[in-house]
């Protein structure tokens, strides 16, 4: 990993990449463009693969509790508006609180998680200081720390704090974010030059200033970047939550749904409202993910190792 | 900081500044990362000494118990029988995610594919789907009652395998996570095909190289970089597999509470309430991490450094 230290200063971010093998343009029109068949029809078939659950939830959803396991899988079923009436009933509407939460873990979570990311991963990459890859390596090493190994301890401490079961006790441990700080710091590298740093000092500028006002304008795309995958991390996280919280009004959407499950093992006439309250838990992150996908910069994990 | 190389350098005054930037992630790495691993060897190290029947409020208290924990915690059968499960799953699913990455990305990088974007999208939706919601819908279609499959089996006169019980746990299992990471992994290794210089396939084309030769001989190594970092992302997250065993669970009675080791240490904390025994568990698996982590790096380093 500290190979990623010396970054090869002429690497491309987003490659503008033309269509590989695309025949050059020919203004009588294309020449003859012929469909790599084999591939596309594979290509479907994962597609299709990655389909079959979330078509399933789909017409699941619109089914009764008779017709949920007598009528064919894709068939659609006449029970969507009554489902979704007895989800948002159910026990006063904690499922739409369930959703408020993480969007409230999620979306403050990731903000200051980029926020945190952005100055550590600038300050990584562009002073250097005695300790600056020990800071580096220390910060990566908490990735590989298993989950749960942090979260019972987190969880006896917060109590100790009398902040277990706390909004605050799910927020704050997702702020520091070792991913979100490598991120940071590889695109800090490549997008905030050293002459235009260097510029700024000459002009006058401290420290702070020059981060705000010249590098961190620079650091934006990389930050939505972060803040993306932060925020998805947070609302799929399970593990943590399940073990701080306990008020069932508190929790994120992923507990909730578990704890719906749990119940369905018993009777299972919650399973419609288990299958319709999955649905309308992957909409937003869909929503969100179809709607910003030109902000998702995977080049940058990629990039990451080609120093 | 006696004489810093002159060039590439940002910050020439006083060394107080990145410390300032440093803070907050200093602050929240001691509190939430550092503090507990501390207290989770401290705790490790203790047990509650019960005094004659254990009852009045003194009658349990704290004590030293040097490496005992940590003795059972190591000689304890389902530790070992979930790092067990946890390694077949692995083997399972993480060749066959990689794979599939690997192969749907090269597809992706053919040129005059229809559909591309397409294709690139669906896959990597299931990313935004959570662990638990992916577990339930698939719980659901694992169900004979409900699948799809099965329906089509038992129309054709067959009968489907039973996903939810003894060995078909782990196809189960290891399918749940290969749709959820698949497309992830092939948007990494796709950017990085996209990186590569586009005249190395010119000049490949030009020798007569067909695409599956260029695929084999050109894209794969040089995208070699990817596949392992893809490679130890995955190997981490299988060790850490928690809430997808914990969503099937409810669906079957051949899933265990100490499935996982993870699953383990949370039975023995919060529904045992042996927290010291727990935090040697967990310790255990941060070690047993770390050292399988530091051990793949140096062999990935070893290899590149010997091999080129």
């Amino acid at each position: 990993m500290s190979s990623t230290t010396t970054a090869a200063p002429g690497r491309t971010l987003r490659p503008s990449a033309p269509a590989p093998g695309g025949t050059p343009g020919n203004p009588m029109g294309p020449p003859r463009r012929r469909t790599a068949w084999t591939p596309t029809l594979l290509l479907l078939l994962g597609a299709v693969y990655c389909l079959v659950p979330l078509v399933w939830v789909l017409t699941a959803a619109t089914k009764s509790r008779e017709e949920l396991f007598s009528t064919f899988t894709y068939a659609p079923g006449s029970g969507f508006w009554n489902n979704l009436a007895e989800l948002s009933s159910y026990r006063g509407g904690v499922y739409w609180q369930w959703m408020a939460n993480s969007a409230l873990y999620a979306g403050v979570g990731a903000l200051l998680s980029a926020a945190v990311s952005g100055v550590t991963g600038y300050a990584l990459a562009k002073y250097r200081f005695r300790g600056r890859s020990a800071v580096f390596n220390v910060l990566l090493a908490g990735v590989l720390m298993p989950p749960i190994t942090l979260a019972v301890p987190q969880y006896l401490l917060m109590s100790k704090a009398g902040l277990a079961d706390s909004y605050l006790s799910v927020l704050l441990p997702s702020i520091l974010s070792p991913y979100g700080i490598y991120l940071s710091r590889i695109y800090a590298e490549a997008a905030v030059p050293d002459e235009v740093v260097e510029a700024a000092r000459v002009d006058g500028a401290k420290d702070w200033r020059l981060f705000r006002s010249v590098a961190l304008p620079m650091m934006v795309p990389g930050l939505v970047t972060v803040f993306l995958f932060q925020f998805v991390a947070i609302w799929n996280n399970f593990l943590l939550p399940y073990i701080m919280l306990g008020d069932d009004h508190k929790f994120p959407v992923t507990v909730g749904l578990y704890s719906l499950l749990q119940q369905g093992s018993n009777e299972p006439a919650m399973y419609t409202l288990v299958i319709t309250g999955a649905l309308l838990s992957v909409l937003p992150l869909i929503a969100l993910f179809l709607g910003l996908q030109r902000y998702w910069r995977v080049d940058l994990l990629s990039g990451a190792v080609k120093s | 900081m006696a004489s810093p190389p002159p060039v590439r350098r940002a910050a020439r005054r006083g060394p107080i500044a990145p410390f300032g930037f440093l803070g907050p992630a200093a602050v929240l790495f001691t509190l939430f990362f550092a503090l507990p691993i501390c207290y989770a060897v401290y705790l490790s190290l203790r047990s509650v000494k019960v005094k004659g029947l254990g009852l009045g409020s003194h009658a349990r208290t704290e004590v030293w118990a040097g490496l005992s924990n940590y003795t059972s915690a190591l000689s304890d059968p389902e530790l070992l029988s979930g790092s067990g499960r946890v390694l077949l799953y692995g083997a399972l699913l993480v060749p066959t995610m990689l794979g599939a990455a690997l192969f749907f990305a090269l597809l992706l990088d053919v040129p005059r594919v229809r559909f591309r974007s397409f294709s690139r999208l669906v896959i990597f939706l299931p990313y935004a789907v959570p662990g638990i919601v992916a577990s339930t819908l698939w719980g659901f279609l694992y169900l004979p009652t409900v699948s799809p499959g099965y329906f089509l089996l038992t129309q054709a006169g067959m009968s489907g395998p039973d996903l939810l019980h003894g060995n078909g746990l782990y196809l189960a299992m290891a399918n749940i996570a290969v749709w959820g990471g698949t497309g992830f992994n092939m948007i990494v290794i796709y950017t990085s095909l996209r990186a590569l210089p586009a005249e190395v396939y010119e000049a490949a084309r030009l020798d007569g190289c067909s695409e599956l030769q260029i695929a084999l001989r050109i894209k794969i190594p040089m995208v070699a970089p990817s596949l392992v970092l893809t490679f130890f992302f995955s190997m981490i997250a299988t060790l850490q597999v928690f809430a997808e065993p914990m969503t099937i669970k409810p669906l079957t009675n051949s899933m265990s509470s100490t499935w996982s080791p993870l699953m383990k240490v949370y039975r023995d904390a919060f529904i045992q309430g042996n927290i010291y025994s727990a935090a040697a568990t967990s310790v255990v698996i941060a070690a047993a991490t770390l050292l399988l982590s530091f051990g793949f790096l140096k062999l990935v380093n070893k290899r590149a450094n010997g091999g080129s």
